[in-house]
């Protein structure tokens, strides 16, 4: 009965995602008022309806009620509950309808926080987002349809995928889809201008903080996606240029374009068409990822033509979204002419720059991951792009992109002399260059990359901090404080996250130490001035598992720090082994330890030993960038009354 | 040529210039870069490379993975049920490696043994990596009387 009410309710979702997605552009059209005003209670009564279907699947999930065929597959009676709770989302179905929810939950948001836009502006951004509400519906409804029944219905379920039992990607899919759902909302806003034809500052100063928050969630969903795969996968690496996570990074360096683009839009009324474009791209992509890891088109590109329905559905779905709004973006891009002239040395330029450098790293992510599909697809070859490629191609561009971000942030708007900045920027990179290159002395052995990379994260974050002093160092710091806008604050801190990351990776990359060793109870193998020793095994019961937990004690110079406890579990009804790494985290190194196999069923095992220098900058540095997005966000000029500023005077001055 | 439509040309040119240098570096280094797939069929009729990495992917035989008990060694023979090669690896294999499974190794051939860097098993049960499924049809393909049950 509740699966049927959870399904009802979707349906009647639908309709009420299809009036909102008419009514609203007819009445902004016609110049109808009550059909104009509809959008908001429609948005809330579709967020109501989608709500509840979804806590019915969920309530399916806690009762066990495996004659729903969604919940017989990923769920079991054993599973603990917070993974019934996570379950939800754990497989196609489910996630199908939780990206629904959140797409909701964003309309909800706009509706309620939109009172100070024009009613036409806000009742046609919550149409198009309406729209897309409705292809997601139907896509749902018709070939994935959570609330499906099973005849016969079996006693236990089959349970969820062992990898997907953990924290991390319990709350990883949440966070990601709030970021690529939430890019639809810039996405909404840039449709809403083309349908009106006019586009100002004010526009953007509506679009901007959705953008940040949308970035900011994306920048977390990503960062925890990478920490999983560290810990759980036991191999110990942070990212693997994976299809999938290509297919979640290529709308977040679009978006990390837009956001910037949106700066100068709002600040000077520049980029106007650019940004739209952006604003498509950004949400265009989001959707392509989801099709690449929904219609299984990674998997075999022949899998996808052999079972087309789903594929073939978000193909359709994905032109008719993109090629629309490209289409209404070639027509009415005209009107969207900046009449406004800035210096060839200006703030203008560097996010120029910027933009161009994130365009090009995002199609090239594109190309790595579209051209063997392309090639297999004409049956020309099996071919796969490896991580050097990748790599490559990141150190190539990101080196000057590194050194325009510092350059940028100091730079103001309009027109710039480098004669104002040149001895700070000359101490600055000096300083920075000869700490880079001198530094790696001192580290267990000389790399390039490191001394790049020491330099590149070194300049911006000094550079932000002397941003940072420029507002707050001259007397007077709390009166200073309190007068600085927050938008620069979150600049600041965002940066500092970028140079945080960049150091972060290139030390653990050039100084991790990997050991494949085998390991019997007593031996004892040491990494640096680590010393591992290993106690022995015991057996462990878990909840749906039966687990081996190895012992291990810890030593620096003798002297005992922690005891390690990697483990290896058997999911019992999937019958599939699972490696659980012991970390030991630290600021400046992370000790890891995973259990291999054992040897020759005896006490030995083959044991998987790493040193990890810096590891945990790259997540700190992903969190402050994710900060730094929410604090631009914040800022007390999105709060005031937007509707009536759109002519204002627009300050000459360096702010974020 | 006003001055206008020279800066308008200057900014093109910029443009065309930038996008075709990116372009042409992404191409240079995507083409250095990829690592081409081969059957052990195709290696037992010399078709893989030599002193260059690739990957091949197969089912591992059932009684041919022996390990050396002093270090992480491990040998064990891959087949797509027509030729077999047989794979050096040394250290950890993956969770899901097993006998009867398909996995994805990558690395060089070394006289006629494939010496594997990585070995990949991907993390679901009912799972054949797309390339071994089709080495091991293509293979298959040839033969007059295919009558064995499908090994998947």
């Amino acid at each position: 009965m509740i699966p049927e009410l959870g399904h009802f309710s979707l349906i009647i979702a639908l309709s009420m995602a299809f009036l909102l997605s008419l009514l609203p552009l007819i009445g902004a059209y016609r110049g109808i008022v009550t059909w104009i005003v509809f959008a908001r209670p429609a948005a809330v009564a579709q967020l109501c309806l989608v709500g509840f279907a979804y806590l019915c699947l969920t309530w399916s999930f806690l009762n066990n009620d495996f004659s729903v065929a969604y919940v017989a597959n990923h769920s079991n009676t054993h599973l603990p509950l917070i993974y019934k709770i996570s379950g939800v989302w754990g497989g196609h179905e489910g996630s199908l309808l939780l990206w629904i929810l959140i797409l909701s939950g964003w309309m909800v948001a706009v509706a309620c926080l939109s009172k100070s836009i024009p009613a036409i502006l806000s009742s046609r951004v919550l149409a198009v987002m309406g729209l897309i509400s409705v292809g997601f519906m139907l896509f749902t409804l018709f070939t994935s349809n959570p609330f499906e029944r099973l005849y016969p219905m079996p006693i236990e379920g089959r349970d969820l995928n062992p990898l997907l039992q953990d924290i991390g990607l319990a709350v990883h899919p949440p966070m990601l889809y709030l970021g690529y759902v939430g890019f639809s909302v810039p996405f909404a806003f840039a449709v809403a201008a083309l349908l009106e034809g006019r586009l100002d500052s004010a526009w953007a100063r509506w679009t901007r903080p959705w953008a940040n928050i949308a970035w900011m969630f994306l920048t977390l969903g990503i960062a925890l996606g990478s920490w999983w795969a560290y810990y759980e996968l036991g191999w110990g690496g942070w990212w693997f240029w994976d299809p999938v996570e290509n297919a979640s990074f290529m709308p977040w360096l679009i978006g990390t374009a837009l956001i910037h683009s949106l700066a100068a839009t709002e600040k000077r009324g520049v980029f106007k068409a650019w940004t739209v474009l952006l604003a498509v791209l950004a949400f265009s992509l989001s959707l392509l990822g989801t099709f690449l890891v929904r219609s299984g088109v990674l998997v075999s590109v022949h899998a996808f033509a052999t079972d087309p329905a789903r594929g073939l559905f978000i193909l359709i779905f994905l032109s008719v979204v993109v090629g629309g709004s490209l289409l209404l973006y070639a027509f009415r891009t005209q009107r969207l002419v900046s009449t406004v002239r800035f210096g060839l040395i200006s703030r203008e330029t560097s996010l120029l720059v910027n933009n161009i450098f994130f365009g090009i790293l995002c199609f090239s992510v594109l190309l790595g991951t579209l051209y063997p599909l392309i090639l297999d697809a004409l049956d020309l070859g099996k071919i796969s792009v490896g991580p050097p490629y990748f790599d490559f191609i990141f150190s190539l561009i990101g080196t000057p992109l590194l050194a325009f971000a510092g350059l940028g942030m100091l730079l103001h708007w309009k027109h710039d002399m480098l004669s104002r900045i040149s001895i700070r920027l000359l101490v600055c990179a000096l300083g920075c260059l000869a700490c880079g290159l001198l530094l790696p002395l001192f580290l267990p052995f000389y790399s390039v990359a490191v001394a790049i990379g020491l330099t590149g994260g070194g300049l911006v974050i000094i550079m932000s901090g002397s941003v940072l002093f420029d507002r707050l160092g001259k007397g007077r710091v709390l009166a200073r404080l309190r007068t600085t806008p927050c938008s620069i604050f979150g600049m600041i801190v965002a940066h500092m996250g970028v140079g945080v990351f960049v150091i972060g990776v290139v030390i653990t990359t050039a100084y991790s130490i990997e050991r494949d060793v085998r390991m019997e109870p007593g031996d004892s193998y040491s990494i640096g001035p680590y010393r591992f020793d290993f106690e022995g095994t015991a057996e462990v019961p878990g909840p749906n598992y039966r687990s081996i937990m190895g012992m291990f004690d810890v030593y620096r110079d003798n002297e005992k720090i922690t005891r390690m406890k990697p483990e290896k579990r058997f999911y019992l009804i999937q019958d599939n082994p699972m490696t659980e790494a012991a970390i030991s985290p630290g600021f400046t190194r992370d000790l890891y330890i995973a259990l291999g196999e054992p040897i020759e069923s005896g006490p030995a095992w083959a044991v998987r030993i790493h040193y990890k220098p810096f590891v945990r900058w790259i997540w700190l540095g992903a969190l402050m960038m994710a900060m730094g997005g929410l604090l631009g966000a914040a800022d007390k000029r999105y709060r005031k009354l937007g509707g009536r500023i759109s002519g204002e005077f627009i300050p000459v001055r360096p702010d974020g | 040529m006003t001055p206008k439509r020279k800066r308008r040309l200057m900014i093109t040119l910029f443009i065309v210039t930038g996008v075709s240098a990116a372009t042409g570096l992404t191409l240079m280094s995507l083409n250095e870069n990829i690592n081409l797939f081969y059957s052990p069929s195709q290696i037992a009729a010399g078709e893989s490379p030599h002193n260059a990495t690739f990957r091949v992917g197969g089912m591992v035989v059932t009684g041919s993975v022996t390990r050396n008990a002093r270090n992480l060694d491990v040998r064990f023979d891959l087949t797509d049920t027509v030729e077999q090669v047989s794979v050096h690896y040394s250290g950890i294999l993956p969770d899901l490696f097993r006998e009867g499974q398909g996995i994805v190794a990558l690395g060089k051939m070394e006289g006629t043994v494939f010496r594997a860097e990585q070995v990949l098993a991907k993390h679901d049960e009912t799972y054949m990596a797309p390339e071994i499924r089709d080495a091991i049809n293509t293979a298959n393909a040839g033969k007059p009387s295919a009558g064995e049950e499908d090994p998947y």
